[in-house]
Formats: structure tokens, C-alpha cells, sequence
């Protein structure tokens, strides 16, 4: 792939020298990087491990009760709906 | 009761997916949009040799990097939101959507993490040929990496392809070609992404204006231009084409939502398009105020074309989806209601039949939803009226989205015409309007999405599932406090993205 590596050293190694010097010569990149790690660790760390959990995922346990939950929640009256009467 | 729910909470959720998802639209557009053009630019310079084109391309293609760095994963946070505010839609779809959502993830990364690199690290470090792929499949893997996210939303519009399973409550996959090549699902990826294309022409032409007025980088700003006009006058003149497409498909699927971006109350043959007009805020379904206020032009029979291919078909409206119309065939919201009902109340005997172990009644219930649960979401609704959307804000949204890209084509014309002639510099009038282009490229398509989504309230499922059941049982707190969490990172964000982009564009091209 690499064309400019002066050795005949493996693909391999021409592939992590390319990653490499190419990470080494970044200027503005750089700052991109760190943007994009902040981010990431926010997102990550801070939002979806303290205000972010999978409610159903964390308040049971086996996924009969998820379904469970969920069809009563489509039947239940106090999920915004009047129950509607039999047969009407 | 609907006074009993929380619709606070409802209310917040719904604000806080629409903040994230503009948020995160105003930085997918462009990346979608501009790794074409700059495809182009690259493959120019590689054909011609000629270094300006390269430092042209290297230009761009920084600009291009802040946008993705900067935009990058903040998709990921409507997924959040899914799982913690709307948990019983994400239950009910996620059969559906899981595990193709994931594999795309899992794809675009290894596409970005290998033809991005060689894109941006590749200058003289690889063939010119190798590099000018990987520019090219940089272009065609981020526009991929947006298909099944589309194709998910296409199918809240038109669920089509599945059936719902009332063991689980989960609708379930039957059919994957029908959902991903559903007409829904093929028009909104083309729309969407015509439309980036269109705003990243729009991106080039506002800075390479600047430079003009400012007398710098002469030669790449009006190389730039001449390839960004053509590439967006094409791209613009598409759109309007696949946006009237969408409009077709709407009204035979979702014609509520065509009735209120267009304010039609009352349907009609021939129905006109409005061409002018300000919409009454305040008129309700029920009640015998005017639409417009004051003076409106509409043009007679384009409203039936565009949504039935016939001058003469008739529109319904919006009286005539609420309480139905037995002269042209069209079942109310009100009787829809009636069946919704059934639907959800044999729902729950079946489930309770199944629980106290009596098979017979289990059959017998399940065979009435069955029979209406394609209602199923109608019967959520308190009141008929409930099925309208907000008025107002979809035509607003819906007629500032179709000027703006009646206006585009011209302005690249405009562009094109002067480049020819040699004479853009002179002018400045012209340039001076390039340089807002992109920011009304912009509006446009955020307003495009307020269109889609406003204009389809009340349902998160179209017909099936109604937002006020598709969420999570919260306190609205929680929802708040989340919301000026995002509403302080993603300002954040987007302050990082103009001064980073400022900065360059300020630095302008490297020289040779
Ligand atoms: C004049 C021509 C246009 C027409 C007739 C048109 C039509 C439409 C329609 C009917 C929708 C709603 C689709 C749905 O609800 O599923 C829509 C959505 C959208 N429009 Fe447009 N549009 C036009 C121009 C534009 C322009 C100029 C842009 C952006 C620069 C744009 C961006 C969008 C976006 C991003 C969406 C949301 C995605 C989607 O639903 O496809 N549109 N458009």
C-alpha cells in the first residue's frame, strides 16, 4: 500500500508506520483528537453512565419481564389513554 | 386520563430529541455533501497534475475534518435518549432496528478508520490512484453510513414490513427487502442526501465569496466555485424533483401530514398550492375561522398534482381525516378511534386469557386485534382532533424549506453565468448573497426534518404508536435537567466548530 517506506519491511509494519507518521505529522489533528476524546468521554462517562441508563435494561432482568412491562403499559389506562370499555 | 399523564415529561423528551437531532444535522449535511465535491476536486488534480487543485482539495478537505471531528458520534446520543426516554418504542422496534443499526456503526468505523486515513495521510505516501479511491470511498461510505438510520425513520413513517407480536411487544422484521426498499425509505435517503450535497455547494460557494469580496485566494476560490455551482445546481434541481416525490408519497400515506404543511382544512378537487400566504395560528380542525390571514395566492390544481398526479383528484383535508368523508372513501380519526380501541382493549384480554391459561378466549381476542390492529395507536387518542399535527409550524417549515430551494437553483446559475463570463468579481451584490447561501442552506434543511417530524405528531409509529405511550414512565426533572446538558455541550461544540473553522478559513489554502 505504502509507497514511500525506503525499506521492504511487511505489510504490517508499512501499515503502522503510515498510521504512525501520519498521527506524528498532524497539526490541527491534533486539537480535533483531543476534541473528539473529550467528547467521547462526556458522552460516555459522564451522560450515559449517570443520567443516561436503559431503563428497561436496568429495571429487569430477563426480557419476559421487559415484555411483560411494556404490554402493560400499552394496556393500562394511566399510560394516557382512557381505558376504553369491552366491547365499545 | 390524559390530564393524569405527565405530558410535561412527554413534552420535554420530544424537545430534547429534537435539540440533539438539529444539533447533529447541522454537521451531517455537510460532511455527507462535501466528500463529493471534494472526490471531484481530487480526481481534478489527479487528471491535471496541476498543484493548485491540490491545494485546493487539501483546503477542503480540512475543513472537512473539523466538520466530521467535531460531528462525529453526536448521533450517538439519540440512541441514549431511546434507551432512557423512550423506552417502550425502543422495546417495540428493536427487532427491527438493533441489529442493522449496530452492523452500520460497526462498518462506518472501519471505514472511517482506513479510507480516512489514507485520505488525509496519503499526500505523496500512497499512489495518487490508491489515495483518489479512498477519497472516493470516503464520499461513498459516510453517505452509506447514513442509510439505515434513514431507512428507520422512513419505517416510523410507513411501518411497513413487519407484524406486531403481542407475546413480546415487539414488531417484528417479515420482510427486509420491503422495508429498505420501501418508496418511503428510498426518498428520504435520496432526499437527504441530495439536499447535503446541494448544502455542501453551498458551504464552498459562501467561503470562496468571502475571499472574493476580500481580494484573497483569487484562482482557488473561483476554481472551487466553478465545480461547487455545477455540482449544485445539478444536486438542486434533483432535490426539488425527490422532495415532490416525497410529497407524493405522503399524501397517499400520510395525507394528514400533507394537509397541515400545506394548511388545508377543507378538501378539494383541484386543490391549489399556496404559493403566498401567512397561516392562523389559531384556527383549529373544529371551528369556522379563515386559514390565512389576509391576502393568499394559491396556484390552482399543483397541490392535487403533486399529490395524486392529477390536476383534478381530489386533497382531502384536514376536517375530512378527523371526521371522515364517506363521499371520497376516507375513515375518520374519530371512527379510527373505534377500532384502535378494540384493538387495544382484546390486546389485554388476550394477555390475560393467556395468563389464567385459557387458550380458547386467548384465540378468540387475538383474533379481534388481529382484525384492528392496524388502528392500534388510534386508540391512545383522548379526542379525534388529537390526529392534526401542529399547523402552523409544519407550513411555516414546509414553505420556507420549498422558496429556499426554489432560490438555489438560481443562485447557482447566477454563479455559473458570471464564472463564464469572468466578470463574478465585479460582482459584489451576487457574492455578497453567496456568502449567507450556506447559512440558508441550513434553515432549509433543518426545516426540512421540522417538516417530517412536526408534521407527523402525534404518532412515533405512524397509525400504531403514539409519542405519549412510546416513552418512558419519568419525572419530567430528569428530562429537564438532561436537556441543558445537551443544550450546554452541543453549543459547546458548535462554538468549537465556527472558531476552529474560522481560524482556517481565515489562514486560507497552505502554500506550495
Ligand atoms: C423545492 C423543493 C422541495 C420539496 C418539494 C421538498 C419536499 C420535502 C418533503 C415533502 C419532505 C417531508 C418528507 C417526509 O415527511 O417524509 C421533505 C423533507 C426534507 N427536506 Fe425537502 N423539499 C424541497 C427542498 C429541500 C431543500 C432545498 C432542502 C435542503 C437544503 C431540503 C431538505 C429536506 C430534509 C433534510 C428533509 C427531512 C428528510 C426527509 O424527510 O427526506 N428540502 N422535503
Amino acid at each position: 500500500m505504502a509507497t514511500g517506506t525506503p525499506d521492504q519491511a511487511g505489510l504490517l509494519t508499512r501499515i503502522y508506520r503510515f498510521y504512525r507518521d501520519g498521527f506524528r505529522q498532524m497539526t490541527l489533528g491534533r486539537t480535533l483528537w483531543k476534541i473528539i476524546f473529550i467528547k467521547l468521554f462526556i458522552m460516555f462517562a459522564v451522560l450515559k453512565f449517570f443520567f443516561f441508563p436503559d431503563f428497561l435494561a436496568t429495571k429487569f432482568s430477563t426480557d419476559t419481564q421487559r415484555a411483560d412491562y411494556v404490554i402493560e403499559q400499552l394496556t393500562q389506562p394511566a399510560q394516557g389513554y382512557t381505558k376504553p370499555v369491552q366491547g365499545e | 386520563m390524559i390530564e393524569n399523564l405527565d405530558l410535561g415529561m412527554v413534552n420535554w423528551a420530544r424537545g430534547q430529541f429534537a435539540l440533539t437531532a438539529m444539533y447533529h444535522w447541522i454537521f451531517v449535511p455537510l460532511t455527507l455533501g462535501i466528500s463529493w465535491i471534494i472526490a471531484f476536486y481530487h480526481t481534478i488534480y489527479v487528471r491535471t497534475g496541476n498543484e493548485e487543485w491540490k491545494r485546493l482539495t487539501k483546503f477542503w478537505m480540512k475543513l472537512f475534518g473539523i466538520n466530521f471531528a467535531i460531528g462525529v458520534a453526536t448521533g450517538i446520543i439519540l440512541e441514549f435518549e431511546f434507551g432512557t426516554n423512550w423506552s417502550n418504542y425502543s422495546w417495540m422496534v428493536g427487532d427491527i432496528f438493533g441489529a442493522p443499526l449496530a452492523i452500520e456503526g460497526i462498518f462506518a468505523f472501519f471505514l472511517e478508520a482506513t479510507f480516512f486515513a489514507v485520505m488525509f495521510f496519503g499526500w505523496n505516501r500512497v499512489s495518487k490512484g490508491f489515495h483518489l479511491f479512498s477519497t472516493w470511498m470516503v464520499a461513498v461510505g459516510s453517505n452509506l453510513s447514513a442509510v439505515w438510520i434513514l431507512v428507520a425513520n422512513a419505517w416510523m413513517q410507513h411501518p411497513v414490513g413487519q407484524a406486531f407480536n403481542p407475546d413480546t411487544a415487539r414488531f417484528e422484521m417479515q420482510n427486509f427487502t420491503e422495508i429498505i426498499f420501501s418508496p418511503y425509505a428510498i426518498n428520504k435517503f435520496v432526499h437527504a442526501t441530495s439536499s447535503s450535497m446541494l448544502i455542501a455547494a453551498l458551504f464552498v460557494l459562501s467561503i470562496s465569496s468571502w475571499y472574493l469580496l476580500r481580494g484573497r485566494h483569487l484562482i482557488m476560490a473561483k476554481r472551487s466555485i466553478v465545480v461547487a455551482a455545477i455540482f449544485g445546481l445539478l444536486a438542486s434541481v434533483f432535490t426539488i424533483f425527490n422532495g415532490d416525490e416525497s410529497a407524493y408519497e405522503i399524501a397517499q400515506v400520510q395525507p394528514m401530514k400533507l394537509a397541515a404543511f400545506e394548511g388545508l382544512y377543507d378538501g378539494r378537487q383541484n386543490a391549489g398550492l399556496v404559493a403566498l400566504g401567512v397561516i392562523n395560528r389559531d384556527k383549529k380542525v373544529y371551528d369556522t375561522q379563515e386559514p390565512f390571514i389576509g391576502f393568499n395566492l394559491h396556484i390552482p390544481g399543483l397541490l392535487s398534482l403533486m399529490a395524486n398526479r392529477s390536476f383534478n383528484s381530489f386533497v382531502p383535508g384536514m376536517k375530512d381525516l378527523v371526521y371522515g368523508n364517506a363521499e371520497h372513501n376516507i375513515l375518520g380519526s374519530a371512527q379510527k378511534m373505534d377500532r384502535g380501541k378494540k384493538a387495544v382493549v382484546s390486546l389485554e384480554a388476550y394477555k390475560k386469557a393467556k395468563k389464567a391459561g385459557d387458550q380458547a378466549a386467548a384465540d378468540t381476542h387475538l383474533a379481534t386485534f388481529n382484525e384492528y390492529k392496524e388502528f392500534l395507536g388510534y386508540g391512545y387518542l383522548q379526542k379525534p382532533e388529537e390526529a392534526v399535527p401542529p399547523v402552523a409550524l409544519s407550513f411555516n417549515a414546509f414553505h420556507i424549506m420549498v422558496i429556499l430551494g426554489m432560490l438555489f437553483p438560481l443562485i447557482f446559475v447566477g454563479y455559473l453565468y458570471f464564472s463564464l463570463k469572468g466578470t463574478l468579481v465585479e460582482k459584489k451584490w451576487l457574492l455578497g448573497l453567496g456568502t449567507i447561501t450556506y447559512l440558508l442552506g441550513i434553515i432549509a434543511t433543518q426545516a426540512g426534518w421540522v417538516v417530517a417530524e412536526v408534521g407527523r405528531q402525534p404518532w412515533a409509529i405512524q397509525g400504531l404508536l403514539p409519542v405519549s405511550v412510546a416513552r418512558t414512565n419519568l419525572t419530567t426533572g430528569t428530562v429537564q435537567a438532561t436537556f441543558f446538558m445537551f443544550l450546554i455541550l452541543f453549543t459547546l461544540l458548535l462554538i468549537a466548530e465556527i472558531s476552529i473553522m474560522a481560524k482556517q478559513i481565515s489562514i486560507g489554502p497552505e502554500e506550495n
